[in-house]
């Protein structure tokens, strides 16, 4: 912008944020037969997109654009959808969805849509908090042939961005030039809360949902169980009982 | 069986052992393994060569691998591994490279894999509260892990082979910003000791200090007690918004044993508690707990490590 706050020229930024919907994260996780059962557990944004909702409106504050939310999910996810648009995203977007995706598939469909939609940044959680994996960011990144950078805690805009990522030994102050995919960390910087115009607003807007082609996923769910009982651990009483502990820590467990 | 390749991990330049444990898993999956190992300087190679079970090291030889671009390493590595599936390890930056090297060949990846029967994989979902067995079809990508798969030893010796490679960098570290302490980051450490609001005082952490000292131990933390202290950084906190990690320890100081802390440090092989209430939740995950306040339990365990380590 000029002196007179004229845009000069300058193409506004496409920005697209990642979000998933994923079981609360208080919630008990059950099995019914060998597969998880998600049928009475709340559902919620998984939580690091939250981080990525927030780096991808300041971006847009920073300096004028768009925010498009996208979505892979079924009709449920529209929630979280909603609970973007209350935060101040512009569009959202549902790529319609309710089967199980490996990785190759739903990066592909993704691919798709972010190539096709024209974004110059995209950013995402860090992981998904069902998933836990950090895949979705970096792989989608490789197929639209972007650079990509991950787990970032701090970020700046200036025309490119500069962010800090975790390294070996300390931190590293990282410049981006865009097109580029972000995944976001909790870092220092606080999320925004809706507020009730927000949510009022977001009740009322639609949700854009597309079909998707997705190719066939090559990984498969075999079962689900949950994680091997630990045998009871032994509990003492009192804090003399260190020595005792620091005794078996080296002698049963062999680990000191 | 097909060929499977092992990217070798390496820390500070050196191999990591890591990477013996990765060959294991390499060995589980194929009948051959080929290590290859990312490098500015291809001598740190020879130790991959030794490591048993392994058929033939490619030493990448490259400068994009003086610092982490996802983009530039992926394809530096991709263009010298023969196609087959592919095993990192699972810290952060090799998790990242995975997803990357998996989507460039167009395959799937697998992250956080903790068992392998024949093609079953085994990873922990929803923050370790559940376990998700897949099978694979195929060619893929699967990061390992570390302190599950036991190391193979160094009685191998095969061939080895340099190639350089080169790779498009797309980002440019513009500073390193050391950590402020010589400590070792909760995510390298294979032991961990962890504070929690029950520590009363950020100050109070000098304690897990000094028994961090004698353990060559990190030093981590609850959210309650980064939220509270700002002396605390969010680069010591554990669990679901913070690190998750999987030391060989994890001594809990303090700190409850909320879900999502859990969701950070269950799957650690050894969990000590230390926590005056008894109903504490994070006695129930605890190989042994000590039922104390951490003021009267940590100088005894401190001075009890200082007679046992000598
Ligand atoms: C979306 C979300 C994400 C979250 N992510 C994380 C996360 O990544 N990591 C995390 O840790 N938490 C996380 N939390 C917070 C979590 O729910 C708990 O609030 C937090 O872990 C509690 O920390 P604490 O155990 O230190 O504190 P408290 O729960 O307050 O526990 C303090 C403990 O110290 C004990 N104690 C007190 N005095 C002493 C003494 N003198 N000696 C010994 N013991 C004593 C008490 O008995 C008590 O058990 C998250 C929460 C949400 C909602
Ligand atoms: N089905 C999905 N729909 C939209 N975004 C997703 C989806 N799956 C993953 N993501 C994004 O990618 C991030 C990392 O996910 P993951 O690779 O599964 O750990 C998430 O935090 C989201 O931002």
């Amino acid at each position: 912008m000029n002196s007179l706050g004229v845009n000069i020229g300058e193409t506004v930024v496409n920005i697209a944020v990642l979000v998933k919907q994923v079981p609360d994260t208080n919630s008990k996780i059950q099995i019914s037969g060998d597969r998880v059962d998600l049928s009475t557990v709340k559902m919620d944004i998984s939580p690091y997109d939250e981080f990525a909702v927030e780096n991808a409106l300041q971006h847009k504050e920073s300096g004028g654009g768009t925010v498009t939310a996208i979505t892979v999910g079924s009709a449920g996810a529209d929630k979280v959808l909603k609970g973007v648009k209350a935060l101040g995203v512009d569009n959202i977007i549902r790529l319609d969805c309710d089967s199980y995706m490996d990785s190759n598939a739903l990066q592909s469909i993704l691919a798709q849509e972010i190539s096709s939609g024209g974004y110059d940044v995209v950013y995402c959680g860090k992981s998904a908090a069902d998933t836990g994996a950090g895949s979705t960011g970096p792989g989608l990144a490789e197929r639209l042939g972007w650079g990509s950078v991950s787990n970032i805690t701090d970020i700046t805009f200036d025309g490119g961005l500069t962010v800090t990522s975790p390294s070996e030994g300390g931190n590293a102050i990282i410049s981006v030039t865009l097109p580029a995919v972000v995944s976001c960390d909790k870092g220092s910087t606080k999320v925004r809360k809706s507020n009730v115009k927000g949510i009022m607003m977001a009740k009322k807007a639609q949700v854009d949902v597309k079909a998707v082609a997705a190719p066939v996923s090559s990984v498969s769910i075999v079962s689900h169980m949950m994680p091997p009982a630990k045998p009871a651990g032994k509990k003492f009483e009192g804090g003399e009982s260190a020595q005792t502990v620091a005794q078996l820590l080296r002698d049963e467990a062999n680990i000191i | 069986m097909s060929d499977t390749i092992v990217i070798a991990e390496l820390s500070k330049g050196k191999m990591s052992h890591t990477t013996n444990e990765l060959v294991t898993a390499a060995n589980k999956l194929g009948t051959s393994c080929t290590v290859i190992v990312p490098c500015l300087d291809s001598s740190v190679a020879t130790d991959a060569s030794k490591i048993s079970g392994v058929t033939k090291v490619i030493a990448a030889k490259s400068d994009v691998f003086a610092s982490y671009d996802a983009a530039a390493w992926a394809e530096a590595i991709d263009t010298v591994a023969p196609s087959g599936t592919m095993i990192t390890s699972a810290s952060a930056q090799s998790k990242d490279l995975a997803a990357r090297i998996a989507a460039r060949r167009s395959i799937s990846v697998v992250q956080d894999v903790i068992s392998i029967d024949g093609t079953t994989l085994s990873t922990p979902i929803y923050s370790g509260k559940a376990i998700q067995n897949v099978s694979i079809n195929g060619d893929a990508v699967i990061s390992v892990r570390a302190n599950i798969f036991p190391p193979s030893d160094n009685n191998g010796n095969c061939e080895m082979q340099v190639i350089d490679t080169t790779g498009n960098v797309s980002t440019a570290i513009k500073e390193m910003v050391q950590r402020a302490s010589q400590r070792l980051d909760v995510s390298e450490a294979n032991i961990i000791i962890s504070g929690g609001r029950g520590m009363g005082t950020p100050a109070n952490f000098s304690h897990l200090e000094e028994i961090a000292d004698k353990l060559g131990a990190a030093v981590g933390a609850s959210r309650a007690a980064v939220d509270t202290w700002d002396e605390i950084p969010h680069s010591m906190q554990v669990g679901q918004t913070g690190k998750t990690v999987n030391p060989n320890l994890y001594i809990a100081v303090g700190i409850s044993g909320a879900i999502q802390h859990l969701a950070g440090m269950r799957s650690s092989k050894y969990i000590v508690a230390i926590n005056k209430d008894a109903d504490a939740p994070i006695f129930q995950h605890a190989d042994y707990g000590i039922v104390a306040t951490w003021e009267e339990a940590l100088p005894v365990l401190s001075s009890s490590l200082s007679s046992l380590l000598g």
